[in-house]
């Protein structure tokens, strides 16, 4: 490496193969207690059904598959290990107390069906959690149902689609900013609305004049992220919304970047109709190498009757319970009551914070992302310099002179120490660095991600080729996606 | 705020280095009347010991402790301990998804491993990780059968999870998917005469669970022979994972939707939980999801990636096979570990001993009441048929500490007093005896009063 890096320093790690590669014959990692009822015959129960034979299953040691797991787990980046900047994803640190508590055995091993009776506990949690959430985001009414923030944009859609439904006419289509995650348009697809594009404005933000003009009793909603995916705040919310309203239309807000306005501002007192929250977003539920995640609903009261069902009531002996009897309700959008283990962990982590700390955490994430703002302008461009929230979206123009993008930049980065930045997103800037540091990072840990930042620059400027090399110090380097592709290889088979 | 990792003076430094004077000035975007101008009616912030006692306490109103009957698409096995010990190392619980290949290798790899484990499993050819569980993964099925025959409408068995076919109706609302229902027959088998007139040349899939909702193992060889003969598709639904220990994986099925809860993943109160699809080779293009690929570096070594992502919302928007983007990674994790531990051997000697469990409780419940469908393989559920309520008889049992079956009726309003029982490898012999005690308690109370009642009238 060109330049020595306080961050990070290379040292030994274990090679490991794959589980399979390990196992023989007779080796075992697991014992079961004797049983205390009379042996069966599988043959003579099942018949034809009985299965004989597991096929390439693994056979190996308890303290081999902890060796394996953990030598793994060794090739990973992640939040306990440093600052993972990748801008709309929202890596927070994920609090042990959370893990702790979801696993206190009545709330781990809960059964769904077991009788109200004995749920209270499971049922209380939803409805703490639901209150604390309604009253976060100035909404009326919530489903905790959703599996993840995919999920509860079609829910939400869902329950657009059955409102419009209900006034006689379902409607075509729905609005989505060139500046949208992918989910957005991919959700209208599954819940059978048309999509129209709606184009940002020079400051980048959702353009009014095209939104007026595109406005009219076809368009079902607009999906809107806010702050949007520049982290930029749109500051015309309220008039994007009445220009929706006017014509029969609701506003959706992707509360992807939620962590950007709790406790500051409520989409409800701006003007939104129906949102969803990413519990592994805002509320620190852990990512866990890509889920589970969470994604709650929550909807103003015209939407109510629309939420799926059940819903937590509280019944007239003061006890709760499930209400099933929806009959406008979009129907189940998944089994049970959703990821119950994440409600769990969202509300300790609003529980540890309070509102004074909520507050806090909001204005110290929007503080870091400023931070870094000012820390690399000048070394890289700045495509909008509309204010930023809670993310910061610079371009690789500058070092696209060199031949370095915005990927070897980032794959630079990992040589730092760092995890990089979320790259080539969004789609309205051409070779995009999104940098999202949230609330949980240091001074100090800003500093050195600002000084690999510019030291990168300046290799770019003297030594491309590093930068477009890299990453030197990792187990694998560039691997061949392409092949990847192209021939798929997608299980392990003897002697492959 | 414990959380927050700044002092004070780190504040002020930073304002000063961005040219701000107060915290306010950062928020000076928002238009001031939309900003909220007093604190969140939120509970205060509280100690992380006044955080457990307040989750130990809603543990103790949750059945702790309870002893129960219950599966019906959610079961309690027995967890070892190192898949917690495991999946809390921070590098796999606080990681992203792996799009960085480089520094995401642990993650890959093992999922690499739970799409080739599940494979072996279900006789697939490729599998994905995750869905967001049992229920959604059906649904995602159906929908990719719609794509692959081009047809619209689907043949949904009535014995698939109630839960399972009410996403499945909310996911098909506005796709344009008709869906029927083919009844069972006496013998809790999906009905394969029903199912035959149910077929028509529009049909995309036939969608079954097997074991089914009742527990019994479907013959899935004629469904399938059924399906295919119409030129439709074979869709299987697994909610009870472990029955592929020792029950024959459908092989002839064109997808299989999977809830791989069973494999180390708590009961947690219905989620979360992990959905999985697999197939053949050749619709692997159609399939929603993440998938691994094994491939080279640069110098040649073995590594892996997120690979086929051309299927993805991310880069297809509204055309991908999908929605979805987060899953269930770490509950992937959780199975992916549970099926290593378990093994070849494991797994069938583990699924044994649930199915002496459960031929034990049948026989003893067959003594005092009646098992429906009692002539049917199955695996660790049955149906009793009681002459009381079952609610009452529950609600009995709940006075033992003791949970009994899921009552039917509110899915099958046919089978009236019926509830579905379930005993795992965790079920103990004087459990069973205790509940069917119970159970054969209620049956001669309710005899005799009707002999009382038959005497009066006399």
């Amino acid at each position: 490496m060109k330049r020595s890096t306080p961050k990070a320093t290379r040292h030994v790690n274990q090679n490991e193969g794959l589980i399979f590669e390990k196992s023989s014959p007779g080796k075992a990692a697991w014992k079961l207690p004797p049983l205390d009822v009379p042996e069966v015959d599988p043959a003579k129960l099942l018949g034809k059904a009985e299965r004989k034979d597991l096929g390439n299953m693994p056979e190996v040691s308890e303290i081999e598959i902890i060796r394996h797991f953990t030598r793994l787990s060794t090739w990973n980046y992640a939040i306990d290990l440093g600052m993972y900047p990748l801008g709309s994803c929202t890596m927070k640190y994920n609090p042990r107390v959370n893990e702790a508590v979801a696993r206190v055995e009545g709330i781990a091993n809960g059964h769904p069906y077991q009788p109200e009776k004995i749920s209270q506990g499971a049922l209380q949690i939803m409805k703490t959690l639901s209150e604390c959430l309604i009253e976060i985001t100035g909404m009326d009414a919530i489903t905790l149902q959703p599996a993840a923030g995919a999920h509860g944009e079609m829910t939400g859609l869902l329950m657009v689609r059955a409102y419009h439904q209900s006034k006689g006419n379902p409607r075509k289509k729905v609005l989505i900013p060139d500046s949208a995650h992918g989910t957005n348009p991919a959700t209208a697809a599954m819940v059978n609305y048309a999509v129209e594009n709606l184009k940002s404005d020079a400051r980048g933000m959702v353009d009014l004049a095209s939104l007026k003009q595109q406005m009219n009793e076809d368009v079902a909603a607009l999906m809107l992220t806010n702050p949007n995916t520049l982290g930029v705040f749109e500051q015309q919310i309220h008039e994007i919304a009445d220009i929706l309203h006017a014509k029969g239309g609701l506003l959706y807000m992707d509360g992807a970047n939620m962590n950007a306005l709790v406790g500051k501002v409520r989409p409800g007192d701006f003007g939104v109709d129906v949102m969803h929250l990413n519990l592994h977003k805002t509320f620190s539920t852990p990512h866990g190498g890509g889920g589970p995640g969470s994604g709650p609903v929550a909807v103003k009261n015209p939407l109510e009757p629309f939420l799926p069902a059940p819903v937590v009531v509280a019944k007239p002996d003061g006890t709760l319970g499930f209400e099933y009897n929806r009959p406008h309700s979009v129907g189940r959008v998944r089994s049970f009551y959703g990821n119950f283990g994440m409600f769990v962990r969202a509300l300790a982590y609003i529980q540890a914070n309070g509102p004074d700390g909520l507050r806090q955490t909001t204005e110290d994430a929007v503080l870091n992302a400023n931070y870094i703002r000012k820390g690399l302008e000048g070394s890289y461009d700045l495509p909008y310099s509309t204010p930023s929230m809670h993310e910061v979206v610079f371009s690789d123009k500058l070092q696209a002179k060199k031949g370095v993008r915005t990927m070897d930049i980032a794959k630079r980065l990992i040589d730092y120490g760092f995890h990089p930045y979320t790259t080539a997103f969004p789609l309205i800037v051409p070779g995009a660095l999104m940098i999202e540091p949230t609330e949980s990072e240091s001074k100090e840990e800003m500093d050195l991600f600002i000084e690999a930042m510019k030291a990168i620059a300046e290799e770019v400027e003297e030594d491309p080729q590093t930068v477009l090399d890299a990453p030197h110090s990792t187990r694998v380097s560039r691997l061949d996606e392409t092949a990847a592709a192209r021939k798929p290889v997608l299980r392990w088979k003897p002697g492959n | 705020m414990r959380y927050l990792p700044k002092s004070p003076a780190d504040r002020d430094a930073m304002l000063k280095a961005i040219g701000l004077r107060s915290v306010d000035d950062l928020f000076a975007p928002i238009p001031a009347e939309y900003r909220l101008n007093r604190e969140l009616k939120i509970p205060r912030q509280m100690a992380e010991s006044e955080i457990v006692d307040f989750f130990r306490q809603r543990s103790r109103e949750n059945g702790d402790g309870y002893t129960s009957f219950l599966g019906a698409g959610a079961y309690f096995h027995y967890r070892p301990v190192i898949i917690d010990s495991l999946i809390s190392r921070g590098e796999f619980l606080t990681a992203y998804t792996p799009y960085q290949a480089e520094i995401s290798q642990g993650t890959l790899q093992s999922i690499f491993e739970f799409q080739s484990m599940i494979c072996e499993l279900t006789g697939m050819e490729v599998a994905n990780a995750s869905m967001y569980d049992g229920s959604t993964a059906a649904a995602e099925a159906v929908m990719m059968a719609v794509r692959l025959t081009g047809r619209r409408s689907v043949v949904v068995a009535r014995t698939l999870h109630p839960e399972y076919r009410e996403v499945l109706a909310t996911y098909a609302t506005h796709q344009g998917m008709p869906l029927s229902i083919a009844n069972y027959g006496q013998d809790g088998h999906l009905n394969l005469q029903e199912l035959e007139k149910s077929i028509t040349p529009e049909t995309a899939c036939v969608l079954v669970q097997s074991p089914n909702f009742f527990g019994i193992v479907e013959d899935v060889e004629a469904i399938a022979q059924i399906a295919h003969q119409h030129g439709a598709m074979l869709v299987v639904s697994i909610a009870e994972a472990v029955s592929l220990g020792i029950v024959e994986p459908p092989r002839q099925a064109d997808i299989i939707a999977m809830e791989a809860q069973s494999f180390g993943v708590p009961l947690g109160f219905g989620g979360p939980y992990c959905g999985v699809i697999a197939t053949r080779e050749k619709n692997v293009r159609q399939m929603p999801g993440r998938l691994v690929g094994q491939t080279t570096d640069k110098q040649g070594k073995r590594g892996f990636v997120l690979t086929l992502a051309t299927r993805e919302q991310h880069i297809r928007r509204e055309k991908a096979t999908s929605n979805i983007c987060t899953n269930q990674a770490l509950v992937a994790l959780m199975v992916n570990i549970f099926m290593t531990i378990y093994g070849k051997i494991g797994l069938k000697e583990l699924a044994k001993q649930n199915l002496a469990k459960t031929a034990y409780a049948a026989a003893q419940f067959a003594k005092h009441g009646k098992v429906l469908f009692s002539g049917s393989p199955r695996f660790n559920e049955f149906v009793v048929e009681t002459s009381e309520d079952p609610y009452a008889i529950n609600s009995r049992l709940l006075g033992h500490e003791m949970i009994g079956g899921l009552p039917l009726k509110k899915f099958y309003p046919e089978l009236g007093d019926s509830s579905l029982w379930c005993c795992t490898e965790l079920t103990t012999r004087s459990a069973i005896d205790t509940a069917v005690g119970l159970v054969a308690e209620s049956e001669r109370s309710v005899r005799s009063a009707k002999e009382e009642v038959e005497e009066v009238a006399r």
